[in-house]
């Protein structure tokens, strides 16, 4: 087995905790959830575009985000509810562009589907927008070398590996993931860089993206 | 005592590592709480385990309680009511005597914590003797739809607090305030919850003379109408057509509460119909209560209205294929399909009985699910992690904390 490379700066691995905080916003039509997505923080976006990845994580892959479970459970409209969830989130490199493709998909539905702008949720299950706070601190896991990062990516939280993969890049706005990132700069392979950054993480479960992220890399060494 | 080391095996080694460095973030705060009561309900219950894992934690929580007689009493239980929605006649006098006991506790309860967390309504007034310290409030009623009027008057104090907390997004309300949602959770070292050895189920299920000869629809609640144990009867009378299967219906409150009285000898008149429906009144028997959650088919948690239901959490917890209606913080624990099968009426409820004791695999793989939900968003090691962001929160206002 070939020596393996040192990294010029070890990577310090975070984690990513969240706080809900409530908006006492609230849509009961689609005319209602488009208006407040247009206006509410980038924060509320991230929200109900990713919490499914944190709080469902057990699920088969692709969870629904928000708006696509409440247009298709409350609304009964499955087919804007399909096109919401199939949002390829991993194309927008920022939160508001991926609230203007959001946006556009309701509009132009709306255009199309003039009835749709007449169902009302029931009272008790409108959509309540929930803003994403995050708390993010460092671990004491440092990797040096590939080999260690493998050790520490097995062990870590999900939060962590959600906190690198999914926070770093769209809300952070980081031209790729953290992990893609050091193995660049620091470990000097780009070709396993972009191996990584080319997996689609929304269509993982957290576990399984951990296991492909881990697979990938012990290829490589 | 339950020592948080002992969470280890249930949510894992990361979990309790996240919870430490939190603690370490808060040494030095005092976070005092205060409620109306050290025994009894749901907030003694969480705060007598809470406090101390806190504190093993390095932070430094106390617990304060709040004097009121029983006018006092009397008066915010209306209030609570008022709050759920339910018509009660709140007069002047009313808050007036609530004033009053308000100001005796502010001048007798010293308010010293760096953050000083109030639990209720009870002592909400407390705020008054607010100085530079912060202030939670944290509300567990239901206050989606609220008595107007009540309304108005708590908002005089929620206003000068820093934030406050609900327990489901359909609870908030337009607030000057910062507000968080954090849902209530369930200890899985409880009597209630914990593992039990098959011989204390095998008891259980002699003491009441119940066989497992055929699946069982257990629905765990008070005998009160909000639980709509009455639909219960009708929807396994509906199932009880085409599946040969047994009904419990298990609770307390009926000893103190007159009208639990009556709706439990209504449930005994209409169960006199049916074949193999057991009605067992066993207030305060979580080991009970555990066993026959373990010993069920599927649990049914029929409510026409909730708080946040978490018996549905423990249902789940012991990854039994819940049926439950889309009310209050149900919808929370339970995405239809994915972790259970929510309904909004009898015939709903019928049909989604039948259709997990016809597909065990379903019901298997739903239960199996909903076990996973409640172990990632409704333990209290999540509970306590969101109390802890909750209280960094009041030191950071931006969206992402660096710490």
């Amino acid at each position: 087995m070939a020596e393996l490379i040192k990294a010029k700066e070890p990577f310090r691995f975070f984690t990513r905790l969240h706080l809900s905080e409530l908006t006492g916003l609230r849509a009961s039509t689609l005319g209602e959830l488009l208006s407040l997505i247009k206006k509410v923080p980038g924060s509320v976006i991230y929200h109900h575009t990713h919490r499914f990845l944190q709080q469902h994580q057990y699920l088969s892959p692709e969870p629904p985000n928000d708006f696509a479970y409440w247009v298709t459970q409350e609304l009964g409209e499955e087919e804007l509810g399909e096109e919401l969830a199939s949002i390829d989130v991993v194309q927008f490199s920022t939160i508001r562009a991926l609230r203007e493709k959001i946006a556009k998909t309701i509009e132009r539905y709306l255009e199309q589907n003039r009835f749709a702008k007449l169902k009302f949720s029931r009272q008790s299950e409108g959509f309540h927008f929930v803003k994403s706070v995050s708390f993010v601190l460092p671990t004491k896991y440092v990797a040096c070398d590939l080999a260690e990062f493998i050790e520490i990516l097995n062990k870590i939280t999900i939060d962590s590996i959600y906190f690198h993969i999914f926070e770093a890049r769209l809300r952070l706005e980081k031209a790729t993931n953290d992990f893609s990132n050091w193995i660049e700069e620091s470990i000097g392979d780009k070709e396993l860089a972009e191996e990584i950054s080319k997996l689609d993480p929304y269509t993982y479960t957290l576990e399984d993206l951990r296991k492909a992220i881990a697979v990938i890399i012990a290829r490589s060494i | 005592m339950v020592r948080i080391e002992e969470y280890i095996p249930i949510v894992g080694q990361a979990i309790i590592d996240d919870l430490r460095l939190l603690g370490e973030k808060l040494k030095g705060k005092v976070i005092q709480n205060i409620n109306s009561t050290s025994v009894g309900g749901g907030v003694a219950e969480i705060l007598n385990r809470m406090v101390p894992l806190l504190m093993e934690l390095s932070v430094e929580a106390r617990w304060d309680i709040i004097k009121g007689g029983e006018q006092f009493f009397e008066i915010t239980k209306k209030f609570h009511n008022a709050l759920h929605g339910k018509p009660e006649n709140i007069t002047k006098n009313d808050f007036d005597i609530f004033l009053e006991a308000s100001r005796k506790n502010i001048e007798e309860l010293d308010t010293k914590g760096d953050i000083v967390f109030v639990h209720d309504p009870q002592p909400i007034a407390l705020i008054k003797k607010k100085t530079s310290n912060k202030w939670i409030w944290r509300c567990h009623v239901d206050i989606s739809n609220p008595n107007k009027r009540l309304w108005q008057f708590l908002m005089n104090f929620i206003v000068d607090y820093d934030s406050a907390v609900f327990s489901a997004p359909s609870f908030s309300q337009t607030l000057p305030i910062r507000q968080f949602l954090i849902p209530p959770s369930i200890d899985p070292l409880s009597d209630k919850n914990k593992e039990l050895a098959p011989d204390i189920i095998e008891t259980v299920l002699e003491k009441y003379n119940i066989t497992k000869d055929k699946p069982i629809i257990t629905q765990i609640s008070r005998f009160d109408r909000l639980k709509d144990p009455l639909g219960v009867i009708e929807a396994y009378a509906q199932v009880k057509k085409y599946i040969n299967c047994q009904l419990i219906l298990a609770g307390g409150g009926a000893t103190d509460d007159p009208e639990g009285v009556k709706v439990l000898e209504e449930v005994k008149e209409k169960a006199k119909q049916f074949k193999d429906v057991h009605i067992l009144l066993l207030p305060q028997n979580d080991i009970e209560v555990n066993a026959l959650q373990r010993v069920s088919s599927v649990i049914i948690q029929k409510s026409l209205k909730e708080g946040f239901g978490l018996t549905v959490a423990e249902a789940l917890w012991k990854a039994k294929p819940v049926v439950a209606s889309n009310v209050g913080g149900i919808p929370l624990q339970i995405k239809h399909k994915f972790s259970g099968l929510l309904c909004h009426s009898i015939d709903g409820a019928a049909f989604a009985l039948k259709q997990f004791l016809n597909s065990p695999e379903y019901a298997k793989k739903l239960g199996e699910n909903g076990r996973e939900h409640i172990r990632n968003n409704f333990l209290i090691t999540r509970h306590i992690k969101d109390y802890m962001l909750l209280f960094l929160s009041l030191y950071h206002p931006e969206d992402v904390v660096y710490l």
